[in-house]
C-alpha cells in the first residue's frame, strides 16, 4: 500500500442538450426579466478600446452537412496587444476597454454566430515564441457529449501562421486549413466549425 | 488550501475516462456531432490558462433563486421546493472562488420554457427554469428552486430523462469551461437514461448524483441536495516543466 495522492477526479461533463440557451443566454430564448442582459453578448470592446475591429461569423456544421441551430460558441482572446484581460496575464495589464470573452447562441434559424470583436495581437507560446493571432473557441449543443476547444486563426498572417508552434504540432498538414477563416470583407471574417467527416476542424486537448 | 489567483500555471491533462466519449450511438444526436479525428494535444498556452472575471456587482439578489425570479407578485411555482448547494473546486480540492455558475431545469412538470419544446406538461407562469450566480471566496454556492420533474424525449421510443438541473461553470482559465447535469439521488430513471450511460464509468455517473442533505434541510421550508463540482486542477508553478525544443 502507498499513500493516497489524494486528487478529487474532475466532474464528467453531459451534454449541454436541446435547451442550453434557456441557461446561458435566456434572453435570447425569450425568457425575460430575469437578467437585464445576457452575459458575453454584445461587442467585446467599448468604444475606447484600441484595435482593429472585427466581425467573425460562422456555423457549426454537423457530419450530415447540416447547421446546428442548437449551439453555444464562447470565445476567448487577448487584446490588441496581446493581453489577455484577466487576473492570471502577468505580462502586464489588458486594455479595460476589451472584455476578451464572447458568447454567442447562433441564429435560431439559420445557425449563424457573431462576434463582434477586435484582432488580437500575438500571444507568446511557453518556450516564448510567438504565437500567431488568434481566437479561442469552446462549442457545445445538444449531441455534443464534452465542449469542443478549437482555434481559429487569420488568413492575412501567412508568416506568423507558417511559424506558429501551434500549428505546427498538426501532423496532417492538409487539416490546418480548418482553423484559418476565410475574409469576406474589410474586418469581416467567416469561420465555419465541422465536427465531422470531410473538412473536420482540428479540436484540442488543451 | 485556498486557489489564490493569479495562477499562471497550466492546467492538469485531462482525464478523459472521466467524460463520455464523443460517439455514442445510443444517444442518437451524438453521430453525426462526434469528430472522428484524434484531438490534438497540448499542453496549455496563456490563451487557455488564463480567463475572464465575473463580477458579484452583475448579478441582482434573486439570480440564484427560481421560486421568485419569474413568479408573479403575490406566486410561487408548484412543485416541492428545494435548496442546491455545494462547493466548487478544482481536482486539488481547492475552492474556486469567483466561478460563474450558470443553472438551468424543466419545471415541476418536465416541462422547459423554450419555444421548440413540445411535451405535453404545462408551462407553470410562474417559473423561468434558470439562476446563475458566483461562487464565494472559498467555492461555495447556491440555489434555492423547485424539483424538476422528469421528461421524456425523442430518443428511443420510450426514453426518459431523470430529474436533473444543467450546469455550466466557468472557473478561472478557458481550459476548464464545463457543462454538466445534475442528478437527485434515488431517482431509478438515472441508470436507464442514454445520456447518463455515455460516462462509461459508473463511479464517474455517481459524482453527479447530488444525495439528500437532511443537515442543510430547512425545517417546515424545503429540503436540501448537495451538489459539488470538480473542475480541472493547475499544474504547481513551483514545478514549472523544461522549455520545449524544436
Ligand atoms: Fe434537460
Amino acid at each position: 500500500m502507498v499513500q493516497p495522492l489524494g486528487y478529487l477526479k474532475e466532474s464528467p461533463s453531459q451534454t449541454a442538450g436541446p435547451y442550453v440557451h434557456i441557461g446561458c443566454t435566456p434572453n435570447f430564448a425569450g425568457i425575460h426579466g430575469i437578467f437585464e442582459q445576457d452575459l458575453g453578448a454584445g461587442p467585446l470592446y467599448d468604444e475606447k478600446a484600441r484595435g482593429e475591429r472585427i466581425a467573425v461569423n460562422g456555423m457549426v456544421i454537423d457530419g450530415g452537412g447540416n447547421p446546428l441551430k442548437d449551439a453555444l460558441v464562447e470565445i476567448w482572446q487577448a487584446d490588441a496587444d496581446g493581453l489577455h484581460n484577466s487576473p492570471s496575464e502577468t505580462r502586464g495589464t489588458a486594455d479595460p476597454h476589451f472584455r476578451g470573452w464572447g458568447r454567442s447562441p447562433g441564429d435560431m434559424e439559420t445557425g449563424e454566430f457573431l462576434f463582434e470583436t477586435i484582432k488580437p495581437g500575438r500571444v507568446p507560446f511557453r518556450d516564448g515564441r510567438l504565437m500567431a493571432p488568434h481566437i479561442t473557441f469552446w462549442i457545445v449543443a445538444r449531441g455534443i457529449n464534452l465542449g469542443l476547444h478549437t482555434r481559429m486563426y487569420f488568413p492575412e498572417e501567412v508568416e506568423a501562421n507558417a511559424a506558429d508552434p501551434v500549428l505546427l504540432r498538426i501532423e496532417h498538414r492538409n487539416r490546418v486549413p480548418t482553423l484559418i477563416a476565410r475574409k469576406e470583407g474589410e474586418g469581416l471574417y467567416r469561420f465555419d466549425i465541422r465536427l465531422q467527416g470531410e473538412g473536420e476542424t482540428v479540436f484540442f486537448d488543451i | 488550501m485556498k486557489n489564490e489567483r493569479p495562477e499562471t500555471s497550466p492546467f492538469f491533462a485531462r482525464d478523459r475516462d472521466q467524460h463520455p466519449p464523443a460517439y455514442t450511438p445510443w444517444y442518437k444526436t451524438s453521430v453525426l456531432r462526434s469528430p472522428q479525428r484524434a484531438l490534438i494535444s497540448l499542453e496549455g498556452t496563456a490563451s487557455e490558462i488564463t480567463g475572464p472575471v465575473f463580477g458579484h456587482s452583475r448579478l441582482n439578489e434573486f439570480d440564484n433563486d427560481l421560486i421568485l425570479n419569474y413568479a408573479r407578485p403575490g406566486q410561487m411555482p408548484i412543485g416541492p421546493r428545494i435548496l442546491v448547494h455545494g462547493r466548487v473546486m478544482d481536482e486539488r480540492g481547492c475552492g474556486v472562488d469567483g466561478a460563474l455558475v450558470e443553472m438551468w431545469q424543466a419545471n415541476a412538470g418536465g416541462r422547459y420554457r423554450h419555444k421548440k419544446e413540445t411535451y405535453l406538461a404545462p408551462l407553470d407562469p410562474d417559473f423561468g427554469g434558470v439562476g446563475r450566480t458566483i461562487t464565494d471566496a472559498d467555492g461555495y454556492y447556491w440555489f434555492k428552486t423547485i424539483m424538476p420533474g422528469p421528461y421524456p424525449w425523442p430518443n428511443g421510443v420510450n426514453d426518459w430523462r431523470p430529474a436533473h438541473i444543467h450546469f455550466s461553470i466557468f472557473g478561472h482559465g478557458f481550459a476548464q469551461r464545463l457543462i454538466t447535469q445534475m442528478y437527485f439521488e434515488g431517482d431509478p430513471l438515472i441508470p436507464l437514461c442514454p445520456i447518463v450511460r455515455t460516462i462509461p464509468d459508473p463511479a464517474a455517473i455517481s459524482r453527479l448524483i447530488a444525495p439528500l442533505d437532511m443537515n442543510a434541510t430547512i425545517p417546515m421550508d424545503m429540503r436540501a441536495y448537495k451538489f459539488d463540482i470538480v473542475l480541472r486542477g493547475r499544474r504547481s508553478t513551483l514545478f514549472e516543466n523544461r522549455k520545449e525544443g524544436n
